[in-house]
């Protein structure tokens, strides 16, 4: 399994550490409320198809990675910088 | 007629013509009292105690392909109970003991071997956390015994102590942990449940849930509607997939794990082993082949596949650790859907939607839990009580923080567990 | 027998081997099968269940029979297919499965049980007594089980693991393959065609087709010459690949030859490769596939291509008196060869009324074989005419072809399936199921040569365009074109065992009986009679058994479906794929500056993660690590110690919003921080328990150093970069890991200033350099950083220089320790001290617990959000009902304690229903001459004075503690201070 790191190019996937949903960027505050934290920390979508999720990319340039892919096909879409992608949510 | 030894060469003398179906390709009914959404271990095992235990038998088990086609059949058939955590702890123990009796229960050899599991540690931090696990095990009733490095190294000459980067510090045994023949197990519950009236429906592929007013009232299906005032969900790496048609979200993610097995042997390894610096553990089946694995991928999938990083470290910890059977090949490996929590630990509770009933969260661990799994899910089915053995696995724990049960200690981020 | 003449061998060079103890000779260039056939040796193997006699069937790697074991003492390799392996002089070749001997075989009676040995039969038995599964059954079954053994030793053999990338990865060589990598290659693309053969050409090795005008087998050595000097071609023989992943990555197992002229002993046996390409041609050919009839297991009953291919690559004669029977045209080739070689075909028998041939040997059209008699080697067949007679045809080798199987395996290895072509009776590949990978040839479902050249040739200009790189004009050359075909045969109908699985013994009857079982699924029924769960994984059997499945369940073959396929292709060894894990090389070691100097000091070194550390550091007269212990626990509470703390995460960390990133990452308030303090840290995960803990210092205005727990380094630059890219990326900050960049030493003790005070470029005092406070020193002209901190309680310092000259001032301040009265500590010092001041470790902080369950709620601001702060309060992570921190010391005669301990009421029954908690850490302390315990306790913050008793079964310790507040040594920390 390969992925394109923006900044390193394409790379064995042994180079990345995986965290999960890409939703963990979107971080409530403090007052966020107990539903907003749970949906953060526990809920997921899980699904079987495309999604988006965060790689570290640990034994390379140490960039955070969204990786939109495909669980079922393990197609991989596209990656961004996660900080792109935060910035341009913020 | 059962089956026995007597019965086996009856029929072998008589040209093994009087061998009959071990259950009926069931179609589906227009209702049942009870649907079992999934034909896997644990869903087989609820039905089966479902008609045992409470004498519910209007049910229906719908698999979407055949039995016993998920992760019952794909695992590395550990049966253990050396969990530590509350609510973890109760549960396995119930499940070891269930295990023991089974293939008498069942009439079905289901080939449970407990060659005894050795889980070895490495430092004195991991040393002093077998101390803590091993006394959680003698205070909840069962067995456990810290071995030295010197025991260890009787037991399990082939071992390397003398040149490996982790050195062994000793191990924890649990003599009554050990492996049982998966297949047999599906097809020993499939025959029980099937000879006390429960439906086993194949080729049958739940679509969607209905509902009325907050109350389900049945499942649409590829083979047509079938109405029940409650439904059981027992679909592991699929919960998310078939909660959704409820319009529920879980706190699931769902991981590859691989594994593998070599082409046979004679006998080498007669224990469970498992590796306590990298992720690994190893035993021998009764046809001889090594059947081992180690951890997920670690990253979300339904491929039931996994990829090269993984298999290599695998392979690289059985040669730290067991460097003699480098000469064993690697015949197959393969991979299922893990479905996993945020503590690691399973989920067996009724939902905000009335009559639909929850079990999964097994993440990797589902096999050494179906006896017990079915046996609290059915009670719980049954008698809208948990079981005492199954009564903290509830949905609503992670919100609260109440009840935790994260034995690997690494807290919520799923694929950790 | 071996022929006179022909055959791809060298028989100028003799090679003598044993096989079964007894000695052989053969050429170079045999495998182990072609020698043992040439010498007439007919017996190779005895089946899995029934020990049935078996012999060679096949040429190649899907071989079910021949499996044998090669070597002897730790070089022992089970399982070998002798069609694979090479023979070599000195060779040691043993025969598997069998006791006494393969001739006489004890357990050859297993073939008089089989009808009581049936499929699935053990589920229905060995159920009583209880007891009697793993007491008795159990341990004879497995010993009865399995094939080869291993040797139960370790052995010394190198294994190598390598990448490689390419623009083509060609997947065969044989025509369709050689004529993709000739077209591929002369265009200048990055080729690697493997094969797993030893020499390159495929099926056109064993046939006797011509190619171009030329026989197909120095076509190819053609092909082989112009693709060496190509630089941009990279062939790899003996290589096969066993699976397709995703993203383009391939595994290969590379094998090379052992013994001979071509190899070093600085070689390795095997090479596990990781294959990158960008675009691949699948040209793996077809495999053979039988028809079952009763008995068609016997030695000398092998495949039709096999046969020809012996005589035709090997020179080898299978048999003198051979029978041909098939279903398709192909089989006729064989009895051609046959009698070209000069070799006797007693019969052609096919199935196909409408089968014409011309020969010199009798034709026997519409015709099928029912039985063959010969134990340990065919002596005859059963000959069954369409008008239903029959009759006995001597002979003492068939050479059987039901049609050819593509080898579709790698196609199917992400999830495809393949399809059924009803024209060739098999299934072929889908397009697509593996990116990028195209399949051409025999394996695409295309048979002939000509057809083979000419996939070969567009799968490489499709491949060639797609990457943009120019075509260069080639043309094919001419070869046969011959029409497959074939009348599906799958089993003959009547009495007897026919066998579909030779390797697990499945036959007709037993897949029947699995049917009528309600094993009716094509996966039910694999893994109810174990059909295809054998080494071969079903290459051998797979079609034929689902086609029987089809027939008894009344439904069509695409109906019935195939099982999974999954990559190993061939069974690769544990040793490849682990590659160079053995012994130390499993994870690197990382060392302290000060590791020589502690080794010289006989220290012992453990491990701490990656890290060595050392543990003590004894002197001469100590026995005890105790004592080592104690004495350095003495040097740091009495005169001053030195402690090589390298290993602890240092993160530096700048930037205008280093104090916002700081407040947000820790517990408490980090932007108050002025530049020259330090402050210890409490640091949460965002589910709100704690990662870890440590001190930060800010070196300068928005300049920090942050240090970690060795443990959790890695952890903690992992969240740091998480926060900072996908939380916060607008905050203008930066984090780099500087663990290895500096080394770092605690000086710990009353005497601590005074030893820097004879060291350090400038004089340090209580004021100028307070407790918690840092700043940049120089020591003996190198410059440094000087921390005053203290994990020992102890007034201390942490001095820290540039990793290079670690060493030189870990040696330095030793020595001056010495002079003062003290010295070097280890971990198990640091460990007691820390206990004695309660401070914390991973021990402690293990994952679960909470800044409240640890006593320091109050270092959780309310001034600011944090990570970890929303979900820390959450009701079940606080409350009476946790298990609170507390300190133990031991009240009752025992006065051991020990770490992993549970914790109870003093009158209450020791039980899981009754545990208030456990013991974390334990050691014992010198300054206060008892055991110290760290342990977490049900209320514990409220419970202080009490009595609890710990027990632990497991070590067989039990007694009275009382417990008290986790800092039991200064605890209002004036010596820190001092």
């Amino acid at each position: 399994m390969r992925i394109t790191c923006p900044i390193c190019g394409e790379r064995d996937r042994r180079e990345f550490y995986y965290k999960g949903d890409a939703l963990a960027l979107n971080r409530p505050g403090t007052d966020g409320g107990e539903k907003a934290w749970d949906d953060y920390l526990h809920m997921r979508d899980n699904p079987a198809g495309e999604t988006r999720d965060l790689w570290f990319h640990e034994a390379g340039c140490s960039a955070w990675i969204v990786v939109t892919r495909n669980t079922v096909t393990h197609e991989i879409l596209a990656t961004e910088l996660a900080s792109k992608v935060k910035e341009s949510a913020i | 007629m059962g089956f026995s030894g007597w019965r086996v060469i009856k029929e072998g003398l008589t040209g093994n013509r009087g061998w009959k179906p071990q259950w009926r390709d069931a179609a589906p009914k227009k209702d049942y009292d009870v649907l079992i959404i999934g034909g896997g271990g644990h869903g087989l095992a609820t039905a089966y105690y479902l008609a045992k235990e409470h004498g519910i038998t209007n049910v229906a088990v719908l698999e979407k392909g055949h039995l016993g086609s998920g992760n019952i059949g794909r695992n590395t058939t550990l049966v253990r109970s050396n969990y530590m955590m509350p609510g973890n702890s109760e549960f396995y123990s119930h499940s070891l003991k269930l295990w023991e009796g089974l293939s008498q229960e069942l009439n079905y050899n289901v080939m449970h071997s407990p060659r005894g599991q050795i889980v070895l540690n490495h430092s004195d931090a991991q040393r002093d956390g077998a101390v803590r696990r091993g006394n959680a095990m003698i205070n909840r009733g069962d067995e456990a015994e810290l071995l030295t490095r010197d025991d260890v190294r009787r037991m399990v000459p082939y071992l390397n102590f003398d040149s490996a980067r982790f050195p062994i510090y000793g191990g924890l045994l649990q003599r009554r942990a050990g492996t049982a023949r998966h297949d047999a197990v599906a097809w020993g519950y499939a025959r029980a449940a099937d000879e006390r009236g429960v439906d086993l429906v194949q080729n049958c592929e739940v679509t969607g849930i209905d509902m009325k007013n907050g109350k389900v009232t049945g499942v649409q299906t590829t083979r047509g509607v079938i109405r029940a005032p409650k439904i059981a969900v027992v679909v592991a790496g699929r919960s998310s997939q078939v909660a959704a048609m409820a319009g529920m979200r879980l706190p699931i993610e769902s991981h590859v794990l691989q594994a593998f097995v070599t082409e046979g042997l004679k006998p080498c390894i007669d224990h469970v082993i498992s590796f306590g610096m990298g992720h690994f553990y190893i035993s021998q089946s009764d046809k001889g082949g090594l059947v081992f694995g180690g951890n997920l991928d670690f990253y979300a999938s339904y491929a039931s596949r996994g990829n090269l990083p993984m298999k290599e470290h695998v392979m690289e910890a059985a040669m730290t650790l067991m460097p003699m059977i480098g000469k064993a090949k690697v015949l197959r490996s393969w991979g299922g859907i893990m479905d996993m929590t945020p503590d690691g630990s399973p989920i067996i509770d009724r939902t905000l939607i009335d009559g639909l009933y929850l079990n999964c969260g097994w993440c990797y661990g589902g096999f050494k839990a179906v006896p017990a799994s079915g046996y609290g899910f059915a009670h719980l089915l049954a008698t809208d009580q948990h079981h005492a053995t199954a009564s903290k696995f509830r949905l609503d724990r992670f919100r609260s923080g109440r009840g935790l049960m994260d034995e690997e200690a690494t807290g919520s981020q799923h694929n950790l567990h | 027998m071996r022929l006179e003449t022909g055959g791809m061998i060298d028989r100028e060079t003799l090679v003598t081997f044993t096989f079964d103890g007894k000695s052989y000779q053969g050429f170079a260039g045999d495998t182990l099968a072609s020698a043992l056939l040439a010498n007439g040796v007919k017996l190779l193997g005895r089946s899995f269940k029934y020990h049935r006699p078996r012999g060679v069937f096949t040429t190649g790697s899907a071989e079910p029979n021949a499996l044998v074991t090669i070597g002897e003492g730790a070089q022992t390799d089970p399982n070998i297919r002798a069609t694979m392996q090479e023979i070599f002089p000195g060779m040691v070749a043993r025969s598997q499965n069998n006791w006494p001997s393969l001739r006489y075989d004890v357990l050859a009676v297993n073939d008089l049980l089989s009808p009581f040995l049936g499929a699935g039969f053990y589920y229905k038995t060995f159920m009583w007594p209880q007891s009697f599964w793993s007491k008795i059954y159990e341990p004879v079954i497995r010993r009865a089980a399995g094939l080869g053994a291993l040797s139960g030793q370790s052995n010394e053999d190198l294994y190598e693991k390598a990448f490689a990338f390419c623009d083509i990865l060609i997947i065969g060589a044989g025509p369709t393959g050689l004529m993709a990598a000739l077209t591929a290659g002369r265009a200048g693309a990055d080729v690697i065609l493997a094969d797993e053969d030893s020499i390159m050409g495929g099926r056109l090795n064993g046939e006797t087709l011509m190619v171009a005008g030329q026989t197909g087998a120095d076509w190819a050595a053609e092909c082989v010459a112009e693709l060496t000097a190509l630089p941009n071609v990279r062939l790899m023989s003996r290589t096969t690949v066993t699976g397709a992943y995703d993203q383009g990555t391939y595994g290969a197992l590379e094998r090379l030859p052992r013994g001979g002229q071509d190899t070093t002993e600085d070689l390795p046996v095997e090479c596990f490769w990781r294959i990158v390409a960008k675009r691949t041609i699948l040209a793996a050919g077809a495999l053979e596939r039988s028809i079952a009839f009763a008995d068609n297991d016997r030695p000398g009953i092998m495949s039709a291509g096999a046969v020809r291919t012996y005589v035709n690559r090997w020179g080898v004669a299978p048999g003198q008196k051979v029978v041909v029977f098939g279903n398709n045209d192909d089989a006729h080739r064989t009895a051609h060869d046959l009698v070209a070689a000069g070799i006797e075909v007693a019969a052609l028998v096919d199935s196909r009324p409408e089968a014409e041939a011309n020969g010199d040997f009798p034709i026997y059209a519409g015709s099928m074989l029912c039985g063959s008699s010969g134990r340990h080697g065919l002596k005859s067949v059963q000959l069954q005419r369409a008008d239903g007679t029959t009759h006995t045809i001597e002979a003492d080798c068939l050479a059987v072809s039901g049609g050819w199987n593509p080898t579709v395996h790698l196609t199917c290895h992400m999830n495809g399936r393949p399809k059924w072509d009803p024209e060739i009776a098999s299934f072929i590949p889908v397009a697509k199921t593996i990116p990028n990978l195209v399949a051409a040839g025999a394996c695409n479902g295309v048979f002939s040569t000509h057809h083979c050249l000419r996939e070969g040739h567009s799968a490489a200009n499709a491949a060639l365009s797609a990457l943009k790189i120019k075509i260069k004009k080639t043309s094919t050359p001419k070869a046969e074109d011959q029409a497959y075909s074939i009348s599906a045969l799958w089993a003959v109908p009547g009495e007897g065992r026919a066998w579909v699985d030779l390797q697990n013994d499945v036959t007709v009857k037993d897949i029947k009986q699995s049917a009528a079982e309600s094993y009716s699924s094509v996966e039910h029924m694999k893994r109810y009679t174990t059909q295809g769960m054998a080494p071969d994984q079903g290459k051998n059997s797979n079609v034929q058994a689902l086609a029987v499945l089809a027939d008894v369940t009344g439904r069509g073959i695409p109906e019935t479906g195939v099982t999974t396929f999954r990559p190993p292709y061939v069974p690769v060894s544990i040793a490849a794929m682990g590659a160079g894990a053995q012994g130390m090389g499993f994870a690197p070691r990382r060392l302290i500056t000060s590791h020589k100097a502690s080794l010289e000091r006989g220290a012992p070194m453990i491990e701490a993660g990656l890290w060595y550390r050392p543990s003590y550091f004894p002197i001469p007269g100590e026995v005890t690590w105790r004592q080592s212990c104690d004495r350095e626990v003495g040097y740091v509470r009495n005169v001053v110690g030195v402690s090589d703390v390298s290993t602890l995460g240092k993160i530096d960390i700048q930037g205008p919003d280093a104090p916002a990133f700081l407040d947000f990452v820790y517990t408490n308030m980090f932007s108050t921080l002025k530049p020259g303090r330090v402050r210890y840290g409490l640091m949460l995960r965002e589910d709100g328990v704690v990662m870890d803990d440590g001190t930060t210092a800010c070196l300068a205005p928005h300049h920090y150093v942050m240090t970690t727990s060795t443990a959790a380094a890695g952890e903690v630059m992992r969240h740091l970069e998480f926060v900072r890219q996908c939380l916060c990326p607008q905050m203008d900050v930066h984090i780099m890991s500087v663990t290895e960049n500096w080394a770092q030493f605690a000086i710990a003790g009353p005497k601590s200033r005074m030893l820097l005070n004879g060291v350090l470029d400038q004089r340090i005092s209580n004021q100028s350099w307070p407790f918690m406070s840092c700043g940049d020193v120089s020591i003996q002209g190198v410059d440094g950083r000087l921390f005053r901190i203290s994990f020992s309680g102890e007034h201390a310092y942490e001095i820290a220089v540039p990793a290079r000259y670690g060493d030189s001032l870990f040696r330095s301040l030793v020595a001056r320790a010495e002079t003062m009265g003290g010295g070097v500590y280890g971990l198990e010092a640091l460990d007691v001290l820390r206990l004695e001041k309660g401070f914390l470790t991973h021990a402690e902080i293990e994952g679960r617990t909470t800044a409240t369950d640890l006593g320091m709620e109050r270092m959780m601001s309310n001034r600011k959000d944090f990570i970890g702060k929303a979900a820390a309060l959450r009701p079940g992570l606080s409350g009476a009902d946790r298990e609170q921190l507390v300190g133990l010391k031991s009240m009752g005669a025992i006065k051991q304690l020990t770490a992993g301990a549970h914790l109870f009421n003093p009158t209450d029954n020791p039980e899981s229903a009754t545990d208030q908690g456990h013991v974390t850490s334990v050691g014992f302390s010198p300054t206060y001459g008892h055991f110290l315990g760290l342990a977490f306790l049900k209320n514990g913050h409220n419970r202080h004075g009490e009595k609890v008793r710990m027990v632990d079964t497991v070590q067989g310790v039990e007694t009275l503690c009382e417990v008290h507040d986790p800092v039991l040594f200064d605890p209002t920390g004036d010596l820190a201070r001092g």
